[in-house]
Formats: C-alpha cells, structure tokens, sequence
C-alpha cells in the first residue's frame, strides 16, 4: 500500500514538461517503484565482457536491489543469473569477482550449479524422492545484450528490445571502442567506489549540466588555472593542468558545446567539441590509428569528442577519455558511482595512464572535483525538506518543438537533458 | 651529507601527522621533496600509481592545488570545514640507509556531525635535501581501500 503505488495517476502527476516534483528524490515509495519499474524495465549496465575472459570466470553484483551473477560460460558465451540457492536462499557467489572452475557451490548446504545455473549436485539427494522438487536450478535472466562488450540487462519478462531502447545513442559507446586500434577494450586498473549520500538522478542529470563546473569547480580547477598561469609559455603543460583548467572555461564555451538526446532519456552533451578537445597528442597512438583505419576514419574517431553520454539510467561514459560512471542506486538518498578505466587494445599504455589520472582526479573519493559535486547534490537532497517550494526547475531554454522532436540537438546549456530523463522516467514508471 | 638517526626519522614522521592534524598544511607542503609524492591507493595491494586506480597520486603541484583550494572561500565542501586526527603507532624504521619507515595509524576526518575513522599503514620514503629531511614517497594504504568510501576531504 502507497499513495504511489496505488495511484498511477500520482506518479505521473510528478514530471511535468519544465519541472519535476521533489518526491522523485526524495521518496523512499517513489525509489522502491523506481527498483520494481524504470530499473526492471530499462537495459542496465551490468559489465564489460573483458572482467570475465575465461571460462568460469564470474562478477556479482545488485541490479534493481537483485543479487545478480555473470558467469562466463565453457562455449564462450556469457551467462546472467539471479545469485539465490535454489534451497534456501543464500547467495551462491559471495566474492565480487573470481573464478569458479567448473560449478559454483552452495556455502551452506552445497547444492551445486554448474556454469550455466543448471543443478548438478545435492547432497543424500534420496531424501527429495517423491517430494515436488523443482530442479530448476538458478534463475537466468534471459534479457541480455551485449554490445561491443558492454554487457546490459532487462530484468523484466516484457519490454522494449535492446536496439529500440538505445537507438543511435549508441554511437558513443562505438567511439569509445573504436578509438582501439584493434576496436576492442579492456576494462583494467581497479574500480573508485564513491559512496554519494543523495539520490542517483542528481548524480545522472549532473553529467550534462554544464551550468555548474565554473561555479562549483572553480575552487579546485579555478586553483590550478591559477597556479598554472605565469608559466613560461614553452613548458609543456603538466597532464593534470590539461584536465583540470577547461572545467573552469566559461558560459560560452560549454553553451557552444551544444547537447543532443534521444529517445527513452539518452544523451550526451559536446556535439561540436568538449573539455577533453585540447588534450596534448600522443603521436605512437595517432600513428597506430592511422595505421589501423586509415587517415579519414582515423580522424574522423578523434574528432569525435563527447563530453558524458548518458545511456540512461544506469550508465554514463566519457569516449574521449575511455572511462566510465556507473549509477547504482541502494537507498532514495544513498547512491554507489563506480568509476572504471579502458586499456585501448594496440594502444600505448600512456593511454591507459591518461584515464586513470583523470580518474582520480575528477571521480575518487578524494577528487576536489568531486567533493565539490557531491557537496551540492547532499545541499539539493536536504534543501528539498523545504516547505514553500515542492518543484525543480527544468526550465532553462526549454522549447515546445523538443516535445515531438525523437532526437534533439540544443544548445549547450540548455536542460533538455534532464527533461528528456524525466520524460522517459515518466514512461517508464507507469503502472504497466 | 648529516648522518641521520633513528630518532631523527621517526620524529620526523610524528611531526609531520602533527602538521596535518593542526592544520598547517603550508609547513606539510613543504615538506616534500620536489619530486616528491603523496600517494593513497584504491587496490588492496596496489603495485602501480600510473596504470591502476589510485584514490590520489598527488605531485607537489597537485598537492599546492589541494593546499591552496582550502584556503579559498569557494571551497563549498570545506563548509563547515574538516578537521583530521592522526592516532599513530610508533614510527618503525625499516630501513635507515634507504630512510623508509612504516607506521600503522587510526585516521580519523570529522565534519560538522559526521566522522568518519580508518586503520591504515604509512609508508614514508625520505631523502635529504640541503641538510633537511624530506619526503620522496608517503603512501598511505587503507585497510579498506577498496571499499565503497565516503568524500575524504583531508590527508589521511
């Protein structure tokens, strides 16, 4: 029972064309419907195919609040299931990643599964003669695509098939895999674990707000810009200098930098160029590229110079930087970012080097960067108790024609982004 | 060249948490090397600053950064603003020629009503620069480094 869930209406109600209700954020029924519904319904990132490369090979994790297992099968494939004993319940993997050899067992009865989920063992199995035992072994989630190694999932029976949900949205994620020289990555270094005490969407809308850096950013990126400045004019430019100081560029910058979505609440902002454009070349990796795909396309793969694509909900990427941010929602105000870094493969490892230093400097637990981001979005999570003013505004060159337009382009600063989330949050928060 | 002491190490690297936890973050700056690095890895374990995630790997000119953004209004983090605590075991020199020394330590980082407290290791590489000792590596490593980790906004 719940005004909410009873209510379908009352969901609705929430998102408006130019505004949103605070209880998106702040509701722990609106976040429990979130996990039931647009989390159930939408393809969420699970992982990239290169964390599990042998047979056996495993990562667990929670989608929707689901205990979740990926499991690398013996003929290659990869295999998704739900982490739950068939007996009683107990999480058959409990280590994040490992190898299991041939089957998984159970740690408290030892019922055992073989790679694909299927039961292959009970202990004194006799005693089930004659009773109803269901020897279904784990439940697959059978919904499952994986793109250029980005492994996604639909936990619901029914919905919308990968291809229609994300659309040429995925574009990004071919530029991420294509600035390989091989076209293939691997995800490596380790995983940040940013623990942010607010909810997940103010993290997600955040990615493509380019209102913000010069404000919220200018004690950590307006420092180094000053510290920098009065350099002779010929010293090459520190790499942490070269990441930091466009965070602090100005209005017009990031408005010419342009933004663009699609439909069921992708997109990404830097159209035309973005923060990470006027990075140092790296000559071994531009001759390697070259060498792999010739001048034009080679050109025309660096050119491409996203800021964030938010395949919404759950997944966020920087192409130009090969990293990614992973929302994984635990509580309407406790939210898990994970962010993990590419090897380009056939890249020279100072590729590699370059992300995961963008990494810790803009999305570790210790990044000036990010204090400053979770700072806000905590202020927003606790200013919205506020009596008086019940609604976020969405506003900022909000236009009728988006409304009926499937795919986007605004100029940079607008928050369509964010009002093209909610709209596909709305559709995908309805009742059935 | 001065000979350096066991006891000169060790007091070095008391009075160097004491630095932090007064919040004389100028006197601490100065007191690596130019070359020197403060370094708190993400992987349990962690062999490689550049080619594995780290939760910093901080050169001088990243540390003034660090340094000189607390001193700026508009370090809206910093409000209310963090204070830290290091509870250190006795420095234990483990190498006096190559001047390595390892203390276990509770870190401890408040802000306004949250706290937040570690076990952790510090691994200081020192060297001596015109007379004076100073830092050439400090890694600091968490017991839990890998876990999902709140902002920490000060130097454990």
């Amino acid at each position: 029972m719940g005004r909410y869930r009873e209510d379908p209406l009352a969901i609705a109600r929430l998102v408006e064309d130019d505004r949103v209700h605070r209880d998106v954020y702040t509701d722990p029924e609106v976040f429990a419907l979130e996990m039931e519904r647009l989390w159930s319904r939408s393809w969420i990132y699970v992982g990239h195919a290169s964390q599990v490369p042998q047979a056996g090979d495993f990562i667990t994790l929670d989608i929707a609040a689901k205990p979740v297992l990926m499991v690398r099968q013996a003929d290659g494939g990869i295999r998704l299931m739900m982490n739950r004993c068939a007996h009683k319940g107990t999480k058959v993997v409990n280590a994040p990643s490992g190898n299991a050899g041939k089957t998984f067992r159970c740690p408290y009865h030892a019922w055992t599964y073989r790679l694909d989920g299927s039961l292959a063992m009970i202990p004194l199995k006799e005693g089930y003669a004659g009773t109803r035992l269901n020897e279904t072994g784990l439940s697959e989630i059978k919904n499952l695509s994986i793109y250029r190694g980005f492994v996604f999932v639909r936990l619901s029976e029914k919905g919308m098939g990968f291809k229609e949900f994300f659309g040429d949205s995925l574009s990004s994620i071919d530029n991420l895999a294509d600035r390989s020289p091989q076209g293939e990555l691997e995800l490596t270094g380790g995983c940040l674990r940013y623990l942010h005490n607010c909810n997940w969407k103010m993290f997600v809308e955040n990615l493509n707000d380019t209102m913000h850096p010069m404000i919220a950013h200018a004690s950590s990126a307006g420092t180094a810009k000053r510290l920098w400045e009065g350099q002779p004019a010929d010293k090459p430019k520190p790499m942490a200098v070269e990441q930091f100081v466009p965070f602090v560029n100005g209005y017009p910058f990031f408005d010419e930098m342009g933004v663009k979505v699609y439909p069921h609440g992708h997109g990404f902002s830097g159209v035309h160029f973005s923060i990470h454009s006027a990075y140092s070349p790296i000559k071994e990796y531009e001759a390697a590229m070259r060498k792999a795909y010739g001048e034009q396309r080679a050109k025309q793969i660096l050119g491409t110079v996203r800021h964030n694509t938010v395949y919404f909900p759950s997944l966020t990427i920087k192409g130009a930087i090969q990293s990614i941010r992973v929302a994984r929602p635990l509580a309407a105000d406790r939210t898990l970012i994970e962010s993990w870094t590419f090897r380009l493969k056939g890249a020279p490892d100072s590729l590699l080097a370059r992300t995961v230093m963008y990494n810790r400097l803009i999305n570790s637990p210790m990044s000036v960067v990010g204090h400053d981001d979770l700072h806000c979005y905590r202020s927003i999570q606790e200013g919205l108790a506020a009596s008086g003013n019940e609604w976020v505004n969405l506003q900022r060159n909000f236009s009728e024609k988006e409304l009926s337009s499937p795919e986007f382009v605004g100029n940079g600063t607008s928050d369509v982004s964010m009002r093209n989330q909610f709209r596909a949050w709305r559709e995908l928060m309805s009742a059935e | 060249m001065k000979r350096v002491t066991e006891k000169d190490l060790v007091k070095f690297v008391v009075q160097e948490a004491r630095l932090l936890d007064e919040k004389r973050f100028d006197e601490w700056y100065d007191l690596f090397a130019d070359d020197g690095f403060y370094w708190v890895p993400a992987v349990y374990g962690q062999k490689d600053a550049h080619l594995e995630n780290s939760l910093a790997y901080e050169d001088k000119f990243l540390l003034k950064l660090r340094v000189e953004r607390l001193k700026t209004p508009n370090a809206f983090s910093q409000q209310p603003a963090s204070r830290c605590h290091h509870l250190l075991q006795t420095p234990a020199v483990e190498n006096l020629r190559e001047m390595k020394l390892r203390t276990a330590f509770i870190y401890t980082e408040t802000r306004g009503d949250e706290s937040q407290r570690y076990a952790a290791t510090a691994w200081h590489t020192l060297v001596q620069k015109k007379g004076a000792l100073r830092i050439k590596l400090k890694r600091v490593d968490l017991l839990n480094c890998d876990a999902m980790l709140p902002s920490i906004q000060l130097f454990p």
